[in-house]
């Protein structure tokens, strides 16, 4: 099989290239990760990100033949040949395959990703109902991958203003859980050209979510709920 | 080299390094949390069925019969005192947790949802008890993604993809600090601390088929074990009963908390045999050794009867879909069949490590004393995965690792802010204090090499597996020690090609390594020493359990050499538990 791979190390390349390797294998159950292990036992030099090697850590995020998605569920069977591998595009690369997500999770923290309840706990928990739950379904998931918010136009060029459609997934996330009371200010954040606003509805977010989820719904909802309180 | 300084440092940000972290963070103390990882890549956020707690939401329950069953999943080899103080502030902890926003799932009530798990009782061995809290088969996600959130709120400071190196101590033994190696830039930085407390996690990577995530390489062992400190227990592994066939791949024990079971090749519910009462739901251990007995002796499944099978399709869809998303999604992508419609095979998975760095209930790391039994190390904790406080003795029940993050998280960060008013100054760092951090970083710099990482690598993981897995027997381990030894001597004439500065992976990945040499050699070394069986720890040509010469912790040191310290037997409050016959 062939493989094609960014590479660039800023301690000795004066420019990303792209690297070509073949491995003798038939894809089987293999996942791309488990290739890119083989690959690395040959070559210790390449770099990428991995850790729980089934989905739900968000670390081996990459653009694959030209999509973003998690190579440790990404089978090989499901790839074209030559398999082209790419860093997360619109984030800066560190090396190889790790961008730096800096810019992603500064936006994340920016919507104020926690719960606020200023009333005084409860000697036992809170109560939700199993429908009041429901709401936080599709939402609470998120991996924090970056697969969709680095496939958004809109984050490519406006990174430092846009908030993004994972930042804005978990926006909803909290505005949705009937335990949080911050629902008006967190309105108020994102009432702003950029940080809400930029979207345009252009569902490459939900396409490449690689655990389903959907931002787009999220940022609609989000919309929504701002024109009803101006009406 | 570049320097920090922080009242507290914690290494690791899996859900006992980010609770401690949020205690002392609140209290209004500068605290540095270290991580190899983005703090949310932990591998908490793996953790699927739940976390266990006498909250009673489902059938009535009561701590102490939480602890009853804690004690006796152990076999009697955890230590009283720290489970009391465990399932007593389960509740508790479990609460907070809920404040703190964790998206449980829910009861019709609006309560927080519970499943029964494994070795769960009600009345000290009567009925199956309904104790362990869940989000639906996303637990450990909700829980960490929770804690993180509370940390950024908390300001708590992240170093982030700082890999940890070694501890710094003095010559009076103090931990000062650690070294950590700045993975983007490659260089060292010093972090200077008035107390250190390791979260490092599991070492699970020392087998080949391992549930466990690839960072799960036991670095806190590794420096705790090059700081001279022994490591307690380590012959106790867990093997999960159902990884996935092939993949390793883990299937939560909530399965069959919510009704699922296992069969053989004949279609026969074999758990019924090995524990006629509490069947799939016995112990981790039981349940394992069942399964590898059951294919050892010809009754496996599929064309090589190499496996079992996990059934759950009578559960119905919308049980399914709503408590079991995750698995369904696991099963899916790894073993390739949908279980609303067929089985999945799957095989006992090495898992989780019962033993670790030895601590008393409040989080301090303690050794063997030159006087009295044991005493403290100043400066030093260990909480979590990597620590031995001991609660899950020699075999950990099912949603008790996720209560002992939070539980152990909080009582050491109490413990700290105690140590940190008897100790308003740190001693000065001694100018050789990062030497033997700097020495390792060091070696990987040679170019000159014979061996490579990745080899001695697959080796050792398979040394482990096949000399010190379910079963094990006295010769059999002889030859696996013997074989390691080989390969820690391949290990220091392997070189790696990378000598880029920037992210160099392959240099972190032979760190690893020497970390998990660490582990293996103190797990099979301690295995053969006890000549017992006990909880996961079985020897065929010792079956029984042996509590007149064995009741005792191991204490296996680097040099190889070994101790043991007797089992707390006390409680704080209560009665003891005294041993009895384990069965379910
Ligand atoms: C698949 C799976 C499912 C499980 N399900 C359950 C369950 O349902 N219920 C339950 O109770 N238990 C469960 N367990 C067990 C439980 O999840 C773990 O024991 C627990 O999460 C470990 O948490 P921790 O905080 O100790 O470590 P981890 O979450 O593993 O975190 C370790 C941290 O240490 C950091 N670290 C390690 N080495 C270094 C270093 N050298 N330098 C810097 N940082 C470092 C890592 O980056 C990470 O942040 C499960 C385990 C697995 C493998
Ligand atoms: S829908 Fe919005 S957030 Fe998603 S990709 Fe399009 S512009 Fe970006
Ligand atoms: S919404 Fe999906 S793609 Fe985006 S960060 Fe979360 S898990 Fe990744
Ligand atoms: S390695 Fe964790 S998501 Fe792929």
């Amino acid at each position: 099989m062939r493989f094609s791979i960014y590479r660039f190390d800023p301690d000795a390349d004066a420019s990303p290239y792209m690297k070509d390797y073949d491995l003798a294998l038939e894809a089987g159950d293999m996942m791309l990760l488990d290739a890119l292990i083989l690959i690395k036992a040959q070559d210790d030099s390449l770099s990428l990100r991995k850790s729980c090697r089934e989905g739900v850590c968000g670390s081996d995020a990459m653009n694959i033949n030209g999509k973003n998605g998690l190579a440790c569920i990404t089978p090989l069977s499901s790839l074209k040949e030559p398999i082209e591998l790419r860093p997360l595009p619109g984030l800066p690369v560190i090396r190889d395959l790790v961008v730096d997500m800096e810019p992603f999770f500064k936006q994340y923290r920016s919507i104020k990703p926690y719960l606020i309840n200023n009333d005084p706990p409860p000697e036992t928990e809170r109560l939700q109902s199993p429908q009041e739950r429901a709401e936080l379904d599709g939402l609470y998931e998120c991996i924090l991958c970056a697969c969709c918010t680095t496939s958004c136009p809109s984050f490519w060029w406006n990174p430092d203003k846009f908030v993004g459609p994972a930042g804005l997934l978990q926006a909803w996330r909290f505005i949705a859980d009937t335990r949080d009371q911050a629902t008006s200010e967190r309105l108020d954040d994102l009432e702003d050209p950029y940080r809400l606003f930029r979207c345009h509805g252009i569902m490459n977010c939900v396409d490449a979510c690689p655990k389903g989820l959907n931002p787009t719904e999220a940022i609609g909802k989000i919309k929504g709920m701002m024109v009803r309180r101006t009406v | 080299m570049e320097k920090r300084k922080f009242d507290v440092a914690i290494i690791g940000a899996g859900g006992a390094g980010m609770r401690a972290a949020l205690q002392l963070s609140t209290a209004g103390y500068k605290v540095a949390v270290l991580s190899k990882v983005f703090p949310t890549r932990s591998h908490t956020v793996a953790a699927q069925g739940g976390i266990t707690a006498a909250l009673g939401n489902v059938t009535e329950d009561n701590w102490l019969w939480h602890m009853y069953d804690t004690v006796k999943g152990s076999d009697y080899l955890g230590d009283q005192d720290a489970i009391e103080y465990m399932c007593r502030m389960g509740p508790q902890v479990v609460y907070e947790m809920e404040h703190f926003g964790l998206p449980f799932s829910r009861l019709e009530n609006g309560k927080i949802y519970q499943r029964p798990f494994g070795g769960q009782s009600r009345n000290f061995g009567g009925d199956q008890a309904t104790r362990t809290c869940a989000a639906a088969d996303r637990t450990g996600h909700a829980m960490l993604h929770t804690l993180y959130q509370r940390n950024i709120q908390a300001k708590t400071h992240f170093f982030v993809e700082f890999l940890a190196i070694d501890l710094v101590r003095d010559a009076e033994g103090r931990v000062l600090g650690v070294v950590a190696l700045d993975m983007e830039k490659g260089e060292p930085l010093l972090i200077e601390a008035r107390a250190t407390l390791l979260a490092t996690g599991g070492a699970g990577r020392i087998f080949q088929a391992s549930t466990n995530a690839f960072i799960n390489t036991g670095d806190g062992l590794g420096m705790a074990s090059r700081a001279g400190i022994p490591l307690e227990d380590m012959e106790f592994w867990q093997f999960h009963p159902t990884g996935v066939m092939g993949a390793g791949v883990l299937i939560s024990e909530g399965v069959r908390g919510e009704g699922g079971y296992l069969v053989n090749g004949a279609g026969e519910r074999f758990m019924e045999r090995y524990a006629p009462h509490a069947r799939d739901l016995a112990g981790r251990d039981v349940v394992a050794r069942a399964i590898a007995i059951e294919i050892h002796e010809g009754r496996g499944c599929g064309p090589h009867k190499d496996h079992v099978l996990l059934k759950l399709d009578h559960i119905g869809r919308d049980e399914i879909l709503d408590k079991l998303p995750g698995i369904r999604e696991i099963a899916l992508k790894f073993a390739h069949v949908d279980p609303l419609e067929a089985p999945i095979p799957v095989v006992p998975t090495a898992h989780y490590m019962m033993g670790g760095i030895p601590t008393h209930y409040r989080g301090q790391v303690v050794v063997p004393a030159r006087t009295g039994p044991e005493e403290a190390v100043p400066g030093l904790y260990a909480i979590g995965e990597c620590a031995c406080v001991s609660v899950h003795g020699a075999n950990r029940l099912g949603g008790n690792s996720l209560l002992d993050l939070l539980v152990f998280g909080q009582a050491a960060a109490e413990h700290i802010v105690e140590f940190l008013k008897e100790n308003p100054t740190s001693p000065p760092i001694p100018k050789e204090g990062p030497d033997l951090a700097l020495a390792r970083l060091a070696r990987w710099d040679r170019r000159e090499g014979t061996e490579r990482v990745a080899d001695v690598y697959r080796d050792m993981q398979g040394i482990m597996q096949s000399h010190c897995g379910v079963f094990r027997r006295a010769e059999v381990l002889e030859e696996g020690i013997a074989k390691l030894e080989e390969a820690r001597q391949r290990l220091d004439r392997a070189a790696i090609d990378d000598h880029s500065k920037v992210f160099n992976t392959a240099r972190v990945e032979a760190l690893e390594l020497e970390n998990l040499m660490e582990v293996a050699f103190a797990t099979i070394r301690s295995a053969a020493a006890r000549t017992e069986s006990r909880g996961a720890h079985a020897r065929d040509d010792y079956p029984e359990r042996d509590d007149r010469n064995w009741l005792k912790h191991t204490l296996a040191h680097g040099d190889g050499t070994i101790d043991y310290k007797p089992v707390r037997l006390k409680p704080l409050t209560v009665p003891s538990f005294p041993p009895k016959t384990r069965t379910y």
